[in-house]
């Protein structure tokens, strides 16, 4: 049991919860693992007595205790984000920011975005590449006036930033003027929903028109009175809404402020996941990993016109040659009847033959019906294609679909 | 379990208690519990087979009944099904040696039904089965089994 404790502490707690178990199993696995990693330093948010107090079910995840469901489950805390607003702790993500006059030259050299292209307050999804094309991480950067402000998957924190600092160093030896600091004092908050913006036009200062903030934007503002926030419009949910960084030390009061209207409710990673799928965006380390590359994981979009044609990223070659000549496998949505086919479920063609493996898969609240993400072989990649996924031996009708399988919603400026 | 029900499911417990009492009346039945947290109402050589309210409340919100063909055969021990929840899936255990006789077909469009009613009209399967149940625990045990568990 403590071999696979150990394993499972790696692997992250979704791993462990989509595995098949006895109906306890998961549950007493997660309490047991609770005790065990008490002594391996889980790090706690700033949340964390208030997720209690709300009946967060608290597990670790990537080395942070945060709740995957509250007392209501995780269905009605997704229809609920999708309807209203809800309020997730995302402040195991990682932030960091960028300093120096060669702060967009240094980050270009390890991102495959346009950085050099943002306008101050303007940001965008873009992607860490490792030498051989592969995704390192993902990380919305917005620039300010006067540093770049990153935020990368907390699972890849420790990595993200020692890999910085390697070419932090070789950058500074060639005389660039850049520096790195990465937020520890800050929490992360993600308001998410259609009532987002109603509800938080209500905690900014007078002068602030959310109504006139574009998505991918960035201010820094005072919110509900605590000054120093930056507040991005984005999320992980397909939905309109805003991520907050706020100081730790006022945390709980911004999040207490947020709950007190009757359109938020607080949700959790659970909700998290179902939501994001459903909306076709990628779970790092699921859906796109060192191994995976822009090309293969259908995220050309986040490389830049300028950056195809310049190069000057990590696996730039591999990336560039790939775009023009074709990748042999590609990421895909995917819908079928029965139960969800989760991670690792074999994709066979209508021969049944292996053509690839889902990467992640759930039941969709807001469509009623399973839906997965997964890499095929290029040929049965095309909408509309019928191919089968094998869930527990029994091979069943899937078949290739457009994502966001969701519409998303995303802010427009009227 | 706090939750409102709508009128139909109310009235629809209402009749299975009717019924449980018309039957008890008439023969005994033995409800036995698993240590993996199912439960197996025993009539003669037909015993039907569902998870308990514990099992249920652990699992969550279910969304997918995978059930088991009529004709499947049942091991002692052995998964015969699973249950979905959005995030996990449950593996329910046989509790004897035999052969599936009848699904709980209204599972296949209301699966819900096993979060509402875990231990009457969200039961599962039956199993016809030779031999005698054993190692399975009373009721009293099942309940002291959760709580040490839980501790």
């Amino acid at each position: 049991m403590t071999a696979k404790l150990a394993r499972t502490r790696r692997a992250d707690l979704w791993m462990m919860m989509l595995r098949k178990l006895p109906i306890t199993e998961s549950a007493r696995m997660q309490r047991r693992f609770f005790a065990a990693a008490a002594t391996a330093a889980v790090r706690k948010t700033a949340l964390y007595d208030l997720h209690v107090e709300l009946g967060g079910k608290m597990v670790d995840f990537a080395g942070w205790m945060l709740p995957v469901q509250y007392t209501d489950g995780i269905i009605k805390s997704h229809l609920h984000t999708r309807s209203n607003a809800s309020l997730f702790d995302v402040s195991h993500m990682g932030q960091v920011r960028l300093f120096g006059k060669d702060r967009v030259a240094y980050l270009e050299g390890l991102v495959v975005g346009d950085i050099a292209s943002l306008q101050p307050t303007e940001g965008r999804l873009t992607l860490f590449t490792n030498e051989r094309g592969g995704i390192k991480d993902d990380s919305i950067v917005t620039a300010q006036e006067d540093y770049l402000h990153l935020v990368v998957n907390a699972a890849c924190t420790e990595k993200d930033v020692a890999h910085m600092r390697e070419h932090l160093a070789k950058a500074k030896a060639k005389g660039m003027d850049v520096d790195m600091t990465l937020l520890e004092d800050k929490s992360l908050l993600a308001l998410q929903g259609p009532e987002s913006m109603s509800t938080l036009q209500r905690y900014v200062p007078p002068g602030t028109d959310l109504t006139k903030m574009p998505f991918m934007t960035s201010q820094v503002l005072t919110v509900d009175g605590i000054p120093d926030c930056t507040v991005t419009r984005c999320g992980y949910t397909g939905e309109d809404g805003f991520e907050i960084s706020v100081p730790s030390e006022h945390a709980v009061k911004l999040a207490s402020t947020l709950l007190s209207n009757e359109a938020v409710q607080p949700a959790a990673l659970g909700a998290r996941d179902s939501l994001r799928l459903e909306a076709g965006l990628c779970l790092y380390g699921h859906d796109a990993d060192e191994d995976t590359t822009p090309v293969e994981a259908a995220l050309v979009w986040t490389v830049g016109k300028r950056r195809r044609a310049e190069g000057g990223f990590l696996g730039a070659d591999t990336i560039i040659s790939q775009i023009k000549n074709g990748v042999s496998r590609k990421r895909v949505g995917l819908t079928t009847t029965g139960p969800p086919a989760r991670e690792g479920a074999d994709i066979l063609s209508p021969d049944g033959e292996k053509i690839g493996n889902v990467t992640s898969g759930t039941f969709s609240p807001s469509l009623s019906k399973p839906i997965s993400m997964g890499y095929v072989q290029t040929p049965f990649s095309k909408v509309g294609t019928k191919v089968l996924l094998e869930v527990r031996g029994k091979s069943r009708e899937a078949e290739v679909v457009k994502m966001p399988f969701v519409p998303s919603s995303y802010y427009k400026v009227p | 379990m706090s939750r409102m029900l709508p009128v139909r499911l109310l009235m629809r417990r209402a009749t299975c208690a009717a019924h449980r009492g018309l039957f008890v009346v008439g023969r005994p039945f033995s409800t036995y519990y698993s240590k993996s947290h199912e439960w197996f109402k025993v009539d003669g050589k037909v015993g039907t087979l569902g998870i308990t309210n514990h099992a249920q409340e652990q699992l969550g919100e279910i969304v997918f009944v995978d059930l088991p063909d009529v004709g499947k055969s049942a091991s002692k021990g052995s998964g015969l099904l699973s249950l979905e929840s959005v995030k996990a899936v449950g593996e329910v255990y046989s509790p004897v040696d035999g052969k599936v006789i009848e699904q709980n077909g209204e599972l296949s469009n209301n699966p819900k039904l096993v979060n509402e009613e875990p231990e009457s009209n969200g039961w599962l399967a039956k199993i016809e089965f030779q031999g005698e149940v054993s190692g399975m625990l009373t009721r009293d045990e099942y309940d002291q089994f959760v709580k040490e568990e839980a501790a």
